[in-house]
């Protein structure tokens, strides 16, 4: 069977399943699946791009998410004016500080002949740098998150379209990944997995930590929609109309209850819908953009290096900075999704970042989908979400018929209900290895295109 | 007398809890390190074995304190613990026999093992919360404190208490004697010795006639062995939480690249030092310099480098400085 | 009678082979030694061998009985020792580990080899609690065979001793390697210098594009004016 069969095949079971879901479950839970699917399937975009074309493992990826989400945050949340009043001076002395001492330290670097001399000095300009920072920032933070705790205590953002935001995440997290190339790129594999997965964390910890930027544990909530409210829709009139057109009811014979149901459900279907439409289009523009970068002679190049890198740079091939290349591109799209799942969402929870969910799961799309193979990052991402989301009601389900074989007392009745959402890492964990040992290449392989 | 308060005080909250803190990491780290140097990948599911292990111990644990079966001032679970120990062995023994074996046999690329080890993370991640849930457990019982800070005080006459736990003795004792097993192992035992020849060389060790089977049963044994102690250690001293046991990962990472991967000594080392980085950087020195400090005068501020929320990103930091600074980690680690 | 025998070798890596018939063959109490261009498959010839290389056609005998499809470890349990050229030391590992490890297969007690090994290489004794990745590249080399000794084989093969060291050490070693000859066992040895090699060597052989130019006592060829023209230069 042929790759493109194979995709068409995939593709057309996954769209039955989610009809499937869609007419057993409801088109809302589909539709809430189907959106997470195209989120996702951008992620592994975006991994693949790092692994698939480069061979990078980069566990890191939960990072690039999270920016993204605050850079949704940060482009869309209307501006706190008294936060930044509050913050007075401090807030302008610590950016400022911080920039004097990184500039300062690196003309010390430059300039100040390598020994002794220089070493005491970077130091001692580093530490003072930080004890003033750390004076400033301190009073400022503290400031900005007395105002008005329970409601902002955060500067806010700038109160502009959230869709900016996409792009926005974008290059933030292109940005760090400038910063975590320099320093984790050239190590050995898993040196570079370890090295991002760490600065994932303490990016994640910022996020948690740093309130008076992203309101931490507390949630940044109510973020502004690219697409129309349900509430507003629902007593829209021309909306009504569509439902009864599309329901073909006629208006006077139906109980005025039974209407009002099929309005909110439909309610809901549409806005998912306006956000798949919106998710469809980011997700075929990056497809479109990696398929030719993956077919020009940089595509080209990339999986020589990645195949031998040791005859690449002997060919004169820098390797590093390709590596940086893919890296910083592979992390933008990763920002573009991570700042697209915020939007969906509608809210910033810094708490709900955790690798498992954020990293290794996008792994598992792109090991399953097939590394190196775009559409098959896609299928991976909507096989791997459907399962992760799935699992749980059918987990739960087998569990309701495993437990009439206990009495209703039992104890352990109870926590096989409590634990049976559970059972989802281990299915990912099974089917990851299943994949690896059995089909490496993924469901969808790789096209050889040099070998045509 | 101040000068006495003063070092107390930097004894309890910074001296004691970090030699702990590092002692748990130390035995983390030995085992990434061990298996890394046979190996050759980052077991990413370290962390994931640990809590399973805790995880066999507790059920042990309170099967013994069902059947009445305890030891006393000391914690049951250390009768507990050499089952623990069995379990989590036939457990790494399981993956390596299912999985790592066939990737070993056909020399897949490290990174191949990582994404293996990655799986296995995912399954027993879901495996122990399958079994215990996701709540906090203490399974501490027996002796408390072997020194109270209110007797300290009154004993002392000094304003600072010194508390010393009974878990924290133990921690550290049995690291010591972990430790110098695993030396005395590798020096001494004609398989300690086939060991660290497989990983200076494999081929060498090949054509003398080392059985590369052998090799890898007795380094899962003894990864399995520093596991279930750093594991079952760590859940006594503070209390067992899945999600807690995912995050140890990250400094147990951090500690064997900082002593250079695949090197015993420099796990331990940089174990030590990860912990006392972590809990320093996050300790307020205000009340330290105000002993030391003149009569009546304190600091502004806290004194703190860090706030404590931050004690995890300190490890990563760290590795972050080593890996640019000395990438080999402190001794010269095995690859790059 | 040969000791060691390969005979009407046939292989190599991937397409092409390398080896295209030739015969290899060391006895008792006498050195081999395989010389030629680069590229001749001399070290190809020698992993076949010792099994570390497919062979399509031809078979390899030990003392009479067949071990064609026999792996390397094997070998090694029927007593063929192997230095390899490079990294054929456990740097991290003290000089007297080292030996130890080469005993690994041994059961019995094997404290008189390595006295043996020590009397013949004095220079590792002294440095035997020292890491062997601390020691010259000659010394290194003495530990490599010294290693290769310890269990105590009926067939040591050496992949060019001497590449890399001094001429001093060069001929120091192969006085060693007379030496160890002289306890009966046989030795076979591939060597880039050919000149100081064939001087030792009871037996030699040419070999060119992975068949045998000329095979004859190493006395005979060093004699042979061809081969003084062709490999010995002049």
């Amino acid at each position: 069977m042929s790759n493109s069969h194979r995709a068409v095949i995939s593709f057309a079971i996954m769209a039955l399943l989610l009809g499937m879901v869609g007419t057993i479950q409801s088109w809302n839970v589909s539709l809430a699946i189907l959106n997470l699917c195209l989120i996702s399937a951008i992620m592994s975009l975006g991994l693949n791009i790092q692994w698939g074309y480069a061979g990078l493992f980069n566990a890191g990826v939960m990072a690039s998410t999270a920016l993204g989400g605050l850079a949704a945050v940060l482009v869309s949340h209307s501006p706190v004016g008294k936060a930044w009043a509050a913050g007075g001076l401090d807030t302008g002395l610590a950016p400022m500080t911080l920039v004097l001492t990184v500039l300062g330290a690196w003309w010390i670097r430059r300039k100040v002949p390598e020994g002794y001399l220089r070493k005491v000095m970077f130091l001692m300009w580093l530490l003072c740098g930080y004890a003033l920072l750390r004076y400033f920032y301190e009073q400022a933070s503290l400031n900005i998150e007395a105002v008005d705790p329970a409601q902002t205590g955060f500067l806010g953002g700038l109160g502009l379209p959230i869709l900016i935001s996409w792009i926005v995440g974008g290059i933030a997290a292109a940005g760090l990944a400038w910063v975590v190339g320099r320093v984790a790129l050239g190590l050995r594999s898993d040196y570079f997995a370890i090295a991002t997965l760490g600065i994932s964390e303490i990016m994640i910890s910022i996020l948690k930590n740093e309130d008076w930027l992203t309101r931490g544990v507390k949630n940044v909530t109510g973020l502004e929609r690219p697409v129309p409210y349900e509430v507003d829709l629902q007593q829209s009139q021309w909306f009504m109309d569509l439902v009864i057109r599309l329901h073909s009811v006629d208006p006077n014979q139906i109980r005025q209850e039974a209407l009002q149901e099929m309005v909110i459900s439909a309610s809901g279907v549409f806005v998912k819908l306006c956000y798949s439409g919106l998710f469809l289009i980011v997700l075929l523009i990056i497809l479109g953009l990696a398929a030719l970068a993956l077919n020009s002679p940089w595509g080209r190049m990339m999986r020589a290096i990645r195949d031998n890198e040791v005859a690449a740079a002997a060919m004169g091939k820098d390797v590093t900075n390709r590596h940086r290349q893919v890296f910083i591109l592979g992390s933008a799209v990763i920002g573009v999704a991570g700042a697209m799942l915020t939007t969906l969402d509608g809210q910033f929870t810094p708490g709900t970042y955790i690798p498992l969910r954020f990293t290794f799961l996008i792994w598992v799309m792109v090991i399953i989908g097939g590394s190196g193979n775009n559409l098959g990052a896609v299928l991976g991402a909507f096989i791997t979400w459907f399962t992760w989301i799935e699992a749980e009601p059918v987990a739960l389900w087998a569990v309701e018929n495993l437990n009439s074989l206990l009495s209703e007392e039992n104890p352990l009745r109870q926590h096989f209900i409590d634990v049976a959402p559970h059972l989802r890492m281990v299915i990912m964990g099974l089917i990851l290895i299943l994949v690896l040992r059995f089909r490496p290449e993924g469901i969808l392989p790789e096209r050889n295109i040099n070998s045509k | 007398m101040d000068f006495l308060n003063a070092i107390v005080l930097i004894s309890n909250y910074v001296l004691i809890p970090s030699l702990v803190y590092g002692s748990q990491l130390a035995l983390g780290a030995l085992g990434v390190t061990i298996v890394f140097g046979i190996m050759r990948f980052a077991n990413f599911a370290h962390g994931e074995m640990m809590s399973f292990a805790t995880v066999c111990t507790i059920f042990i644990t309170w099967w013994f304190q069902s059947l009445g079966l305890t030891a006393g001032i000391i914690p049951t679970a250390l009768l507990a613990l050499p089952f623990g120990i069995l379990i989590t062995s036939l457990l790494v023994w399981g993956t390596e026999r299912s999985i790592f074996s066939y990737y070993r046999q056909r020399k897949s690329k490290p990174v191949i093992f990582v994404i293996a080890s990655v799986g296995v993370m995912f399954m027993l991640n879901g495996i122990v919360r399958l079994f215990i849930g996701t709540d906090e457990i203490i399974f501490m019982d027996g002796l408390k404190f072997i020194i109270k800070a209110g007797e300290f005080k009154k004993w002392s006459g000094l304003k600072e208490g010194l508390s010393l736990k009974q878990t924290q003795v133990l921690t550290v004792l049995l690291a010591i004697i972990a430790v110098a097993w695993v030396f005395w192992f590798l020096q001494k035992t004609k398989m300690g010795k086939a060991m660290r020849a497989f990983s200076d060389n494999e081929d060498l060790a090949l054509l003398s006639g080392i059985n590369p089977e052998k090799v890898v049963q007795a380094t899962w044994f003894i990864s399995a062995v520093l596991i279930t102690l750093a594991g079952v250690l760590y859940g006594l001293d503070k209390s067992y939480k899945p999600l807690v046991y995912f995050h140890l990962l990250l400094p147990i990472f951090a500690a064997a690249i900082v002593g250079g991967i695949g090197q015993p000594i420099g796990a331990i080392l940089g174990g030590y030092i990860v912990a006392f980085s972590e809990v320093t950087a996050t300790y307020a020195f205000k009340k330290f310099l105000r002993y030391l400090g003149p009569e009546g005068w304190s600091p502004d501020s806290l004194v703190q480098f860090l706030s404590t929320e931050y004690k995890f990103a300190v490890s990563f930091l760290i590795l972050v400085l080593v890996l640019l600074i000395r990438p080999t980690g402190l001794f010269k680690g095995r690859v790059l | 009678m040969s000791y060691l025998l390969g005979e009407n070798l046939i292989g190599g890596y991937g397409t092409g082979d390398i080896l295209k018939g030739c015969t290899i063959s060391a006895a008792q109490r006498e050195i081999s030694v395989v010389v030629g261009p680069n590229g001749a498959g001399k070290s190809t010839a020698m992993k076949a061998m010792l099994g570390m290389l497919k062979v399509l056609k031809g078979r390899v005998t030990l003392a009479g009985q067949d071990i064609t499809n026999i792996s390397p470890q094997q070998r090694v349990q029927l007593g063929m020792a192997f230095v390899p050229q490079t990294n054929n030391v456990f740097s991290s590992m003290t000089v007297e580990e080292n030996l130890e490890l080469g005993a690994y297969v041994r059961t019995d007690d094997y404290s008189d080899t390595m006295g043996q090994v020590y009397e013949l290489f004095p220079v590792l004794k002294e440095k035997r609690l020292q890491p062997a990745g601390e020691l010259s590249g000659g010394q290194r080399q003495q530990v490599a065979v010294g290693r290769a000794l310890m269990m105590k084989p009926s067939v040591l093969m050496l992949d060019e001793p001497t590449a890399g060291v001094s001429p001093i050490v060069m001929d120091e070693l192969f006085d060693r390697i007379i030496e160890v000859k002289k306890t009966g066992i046989a030795i076979l040895i591939v060597e880039q210098n050919a000149r100081q090699a064939l001087a030792i060597a009871d037996k030699g052989f040419v070999l060119v594009t992975g068949q045998n130019r000329f095979t004859d006592s190493g006395q005979v060829l060093l004699a042979n004016k061809e081969v003084r023209r062709t490999f010995l230069g002049g």
